[in-house]
């Protein structure tokens, strides 16, 4: 009964990982590729821990695995949100299917600058950014 | 149950080969970098679906410590991502 257990939740993690590998690869592009990997990465770890704690079923290593979890779930969400803040400010674009795109008006990409009126249209910069290449000269 | 550990580890693997396709491919440096991110929790999840597997405690150390080190990885790329333009 405890290994049906402890297999189905390890299933259900690791085919979890599996649907955030198929999501940054598939996803168009980095806001949602990241909003794949987060949520499907977070809960797959959980599970597969989760399962680690039933095998072993001793005191340190519940308290280890309830401590990596609520680090795991203290941490994830703040990565996706730095790295996600840092790749708009880096002038990476948006799909092209995007219907909305709320800091577009208030945000000044020159000087990373935020407000609460409208920025006057011409000192509005669109991200447009190539593709990285590592060719290029370092500055 | 042989078969199970094999669909276990044969998902892991197979997310860990996306993860590293898009590592390469990018086209964006924060691509890359969230590609990493995942290919840390991969690992992580891996290395606790062996200690599982072959009853070895102690690897559960290795994950804490993997835990912590690709916060700060992450946190680390991103400010230098912000500094650079």
């Amino acid at each position: 009964m405890r290994e049906i257990l402890i297999m189905t939740l390890m299933l259900l993690g690791a085919g979890l990982i599996f649907l955030a590998g198929i999501g940054i690869l598939r996803m168009p592009d980095i806001f949602l590729r990241m909003s794949a990997t987060a949520k499907a990465g977070t809960l797959g770890i959980g599970l597969i821990l989760t399962a680690a704690a039933l095998h072993f079923n001793e005191f340190g290593v519940y308290t280890r695995v309830i401590a990596i979890i609520f680090f795991i779930l203290l941490t994830a969400p703040i990565a996706a949100h730095i790295i996600g803040r840092a790749a708009y400010f880096d002038g990476v674009p948006l799909w092209e299917g995007t219907i909305q795109d709320d800091l577009k008006k208030h945000y000044r990409i020159t000087d990373h600058a935020l407000y609460s009126g409208e920025i006057p249209p011409e000192e509005i910069l669109v991200p447009q950014k190539e593709a990285d290449d590592f060719s290029e000269e370092p500055e | 149950m042989d078969i199970l550990w094999n669909i276990i580890l044969l998902f892991i693997a197979l997310g860990y080969i996306g993860a590293f396709i898009r590592l390469l491919r990018g086209p964006y440096l924060p691509d890359r970098v969230v590609a990493l991110d995942l290919i840390s929790v991969i690992a992580m999840g891996f290395i606790v679906v062996y200690a599982v597997r072959f009853n070895q405690v102690n690897f559960l150390d290795v994950a804490i410590i993997l835990t912590l080190i690709t916060f700060l990885g992450t946190v680390a790329f991103a400010y230098y991502l912000e500094r650079r333009i």
